[in-house]
């Protein structure tokens, strides 16, 4: 890959659900400061992949994981890591907007204050930092005290942005985050996603290839629990290795 | 006959059902407040009985009530939330949960009468209380625990499990989540089910029969192994061990229609609340 | 980390401890049950106690025969059902099916409201009230009957009922209406033809449920059913059901005495009738959850 930094490492790593074998020896690399899609039909496995890399497939019971996952030279897996440790490096922005029902200031807050973060003076730089940084402090920094569910959809997805990098992480993992958006909140949240990679390392799940392709760097392409190609984003849209790529993004199924 | 006419007279049954059974509630509403709305006062309500319970006030009663009441929801509102946050949040699914589910189910189905045998055999005679608030108190928060699990575990399940997974990968810890996303969303729930149950706990009479009441007691309560009087309990006392009927079933009528108000008070803001919480969200 | 860890792990110790509270108290009651109420079996036969026409527990030598207590609880509840049940279902039936969104929110918290009616309330309305009026309309030595402790019960157990067989044809999906409208059936075919086969089991739980309640209610039938031990011959006759001689007569006992240990029993025998009673509607209904494919 270009020798270029690796931030994440997916090795030999199988996941089941009960018996179902979901994710199949994945092996791929997450590059420092680049966005990296994963693509594929529903089903393939992709969210399932990126939930792991923050160890939140642990909610769901009755799973099995093997192989490892390194952030920078941390085996996050290991048993001896704690899970939410792992979590504050490694944020996540999920499908739907979930904010919770607070209001909007305390959601920004709450990280901090879960990770033990008590100075008040603190607390209100990060907050109105990160709002500034997921492009929402001019919508909302005159009701900072109204409920965040009276916010859009859209304006609900960028503050949970701004939720995450409260706690500064070093990756963001976003599940198809504009998958319940409409159009113009979907621009909004993929121009700020390419102002993030300057900080952040990102990985995106999308079932858009259109979205893929204008946001990322790299892209892996996930069918039935297999990763079937991983490469840069413009050789797997201009000239993709293997046949069953090309048929998906050429839309002959999915 | 033909069909319409068989629909006719269907519907015409299930509308008279309905009728009939809301008639009951107006039915005895307005008996018990017809007759009872005269005999209170503000000496009926603030002073104790008088002349061999032919006179006077039930105010020892009022206060009795409170006090079991207080008692019950002091100790079943904490246990029957844990109970619900574990089978809501902890538990994983088997064995376990559903015996504790089951058991739960059956406890809500056990007869008031046998409440207030357990109370006597174990915190009358066992722990040797005596016929005290406390017995008659713990006795009504067994049979009242169900009903604040089942109210708070709906409560907790109307919580959208993705406001979970956006704590946790903040990482937060599960209690984390649980206390300060989790339960403050689930609170207009938990409240609305503590009214219900404290509508519940002050009308029921079975559990402190042999537990707590009194049927006479000189001044208030002092401590929480003092025997009370309690305004259920008083009425069936005055109906039923009374010398003189007719000036006791006139107090008797009084008792009724302040514990008739105070539990359609209970209940009716109960589901005001809950009404409201809907169409809040609902938007 | 490993610190938070371990106060994450005594938390959930904590809660799992306080969630067993409820089966130790379901195991308690039935513990303390038995223990109370096995000893009355030295002195007296089970057949002669379960199966013995007299019930004279002061009497001396006394005589501790259940069968009128029984028959007492069975006999007003059996009654209770013909009012609650036509009266709960068919509420239930009209709210699902003919109320208006207004109606239904008018309808639902009365109902709730009427259920949640004391029962010492209901006990005093039929001894103040019913009894007098049933004794003048029916011109009966005395309106403290089974009569009128069936009507009061069948009042109180009728909201019981009704909320429970709403739930029920609740979740009665939309399509069955739909395609028995699509092939020309009535409003009314459709309801009985379709929602409550459909709803059954459903409403059966709620039937069974109602029957629990009624047979375990206490403070009604103790002040409405005119409390003699006897078997009775008409709906006329009073009678003392088994949780009105338990309340009643505890008060009276001394402890540790062969009445206690008789009051213990008879408690023992309506705690295993109303848990009977209740494991069927959790079966039933676990088949009904089944049947239409919603969660087990």
């Amino acid at each position: 890959m270009d020798n270029l930094p690796i931030k994440m490492r997916a090795h030999g790593v199988d996941f089941f659900y009960g018996q179902h074998h979901a994710l199949k020896n994945i092996n791929l690399d997450i590059a420092k400061n680049h966005v990296t899609a994963i693509i594929g039909p529903s089903g393939c496995g992709k969210s399932t992949f990126i939930r792991l890399l923050n160890r939140m497939n642990e909610m769901v019971p009755n799973t099995t994981l093997t192989g490892k996952i390194y952030l920078d030279c941390l085996d996050i897996l290991s048993p001896c890591i704690d899970p939410a440790e792992v979590r504050r490096r490694v944020g996540m922005v999920f499908q739907k907007p979930n904010p919770f029902p607070k209001n909007i200031f305390e959601n920004i807050s709450y990280g901090l204050e879960v990770n033990g973060i008590k100075n008040k003076q603190l607390i209100e730089d990060r907050v109105v930092e990160s709002l500034k940084k997921s492009a929402i402090w001019d919508e909302v920094k005159d009701r900072l005290h109204d409920s965040a569910l009276r916010l859009s959809g859209g304006q609900q997805q960028r503050l949970c942005i701004a939720r995450c990098l409260a706690i500064q992480p070093e990756v963001l993992l976003f599940d198809e985050p504009c998958a319940s958006l409409d159009p113009i909140s979907t621009r909004k949240i993929e121009e700020l996603i390419l102002e993030l990679k300057k900080d952040y390392t990102i990985a995106i799940v999308t079932h858009n290839m259109q979205q893929a392709a204008r946001i990322s760097d790299y892209t892996g392409f996930f069918l039935l629990g297999d990763l079937i190609e991983f490469d840069k984003t413009e050789k797997i849209f201009k000239a993709p290795h293997d046949s069953r790529t090309e048929d998906y993004i050429t839309g002959r199924f999915g | 006959m033909n069909q319409n006419t068989i629909q006719k007279i269907g519907f015409g049954f299930l509308s008279f059902s309905v009728i009939a059974t809301i008639s009951f509630l107006f039915i005895i509403i307005f008996f018990i407040a017809a007759r009872g709305i005269r005999v209170i006062s503000w000496e009926f309500l603030t002073a104790g009985p008088r002349d061999g319970m032919t006179a006077g006030g039930v105010a020892p009663a009022i206060v009795g009530t409170f006090y079991l009441t207080l008692g019950a929801i002091i100790f079943a509102l904490p246990l029957g939330i844990a109970c619900a946050i574990y089978l809501c949040e902890y538990s994983p699914k088997g064995a376990v949960v559903n015996i504790i589910r089951l058991s739960i189910n059956n406890l809500a189905g056990v007869p008031s009468v046998v409440f207030g045998l357990f109370g006597l055999a174990v915190f009358v005679k066992f722990f040797n209380f005596g016929a005290s608030i406390l017995s008659g108190s713990l006795s009504l928060g067994i049979l009242v625990l169900p009903l604040i699990i089942s109210a708070t575990q709906e409560a907790l399940l109307a919580i959208p499990h993705s406001i979970r997974e956006a704590s946790m990968a903040l990482g937060a810890t599960k209690w984390q989540t649980i206390k300060k996303i989790v339960l403050p969303a689930a609170v207009p729930g938990i409240l609305t089910g503590t009214i219900l149950s404290i509508g519940r706990v002050a009308g029921e009479t079975a559990p402190i029969l042999f537990t707590a009441a009194a049927f006479y007691l000189k001044g208030y309560p002092k401590s929480v192994f003092s025997e009370v009087m309690a305004l259920p309990y008083h009425i069936y006392a005055l109906m039923t061990e009374g010398v003189y009927p007719e000036k006791q079933t006139a107090i008797a009528y009084g008792c009724s229609f302040i514990l008739l108000v105070l539990v359609l008070l209970v209940s009716g803001l109960a589901i005001f609340i809950r009404q409201r919480q809907r169409s809040y969200y609902h938007g | 980390m490993s610190l938070f860890r371990l106060k994450e792990k005594i938390i959930q110790g904590v809660f799992t401890v306080l969630a067993f509270s409820s089966l130790l108290f379901l195991v308690g009651i039935i513990f303390v049950l038995f223990k109370e109420g096995l000893p009355i079996f030295k002195d007296v036969k089970i057949s002669d106690f379960l199966f013995g026409r007299f019930w004279y527990p002061t009497y001396e030598p006394p005589e501790f025969g259940v069968l009128p207590l029984i028959v007492g609880s069975f006999y007003v509840s059996l009654g209770a059902m013909f009012v609650c049940v036509p009266l709960g279902i068919g509420s239930a039936l009209y709210i699902n099916e003919m109320a208006s969104y207004k109606q239904k929110a008018i309808l639902k918290p009365l109902i709730e409201i009427l259920a949640s009616v004391p029962s010492i309330i209901y006990g005093f309305f039929a001894m103040a009230i019913l009894a007098p009026f049933l004794q003048k309309t029916f011109n009966i030595p005395i309106g403290l009957c089974t009569l009128n402790a069936s009507i009061i019960l069948g009042v109180m157990a009728t909201p019981t009922v009704c909320s429970l067989a709403e739930d029920a044809l609740s979740y009665v999906p939309r399509s069955f209406r739909e395609a028995s409208f699509a092939v020309g059936a009535t409003r009314w075919q459709t309801l009985i033809k379709v929602v409550i086969p459909a709803a059954g089991s459903g409403i059966s739980t709620a039937v069974i449920l109602g029957m629990s309640r009624a047979i375990g209610e206490t403070m009604t039938v103790l002040m409405a059913a005119g409390g003699a031990a006897i078997i009775p011959t008409s709906i006329f006759d009073p009678v003392r059901p088994m949780t009105a001689a338990i309340a009643a007569e505890m008060g009276e006992a001394p402890v540790g005495g062969d009445h206690y240990h008789a009051l213990f029993a008879i408690a023992l025998a309506l705690f295993l009738i109303t848990f009977f009673f209740n494991i069927l509607a959790e079966i039933i209904s676990r088949r009904f959850r089944i049947k239409l494919g919603l969660s087990g």
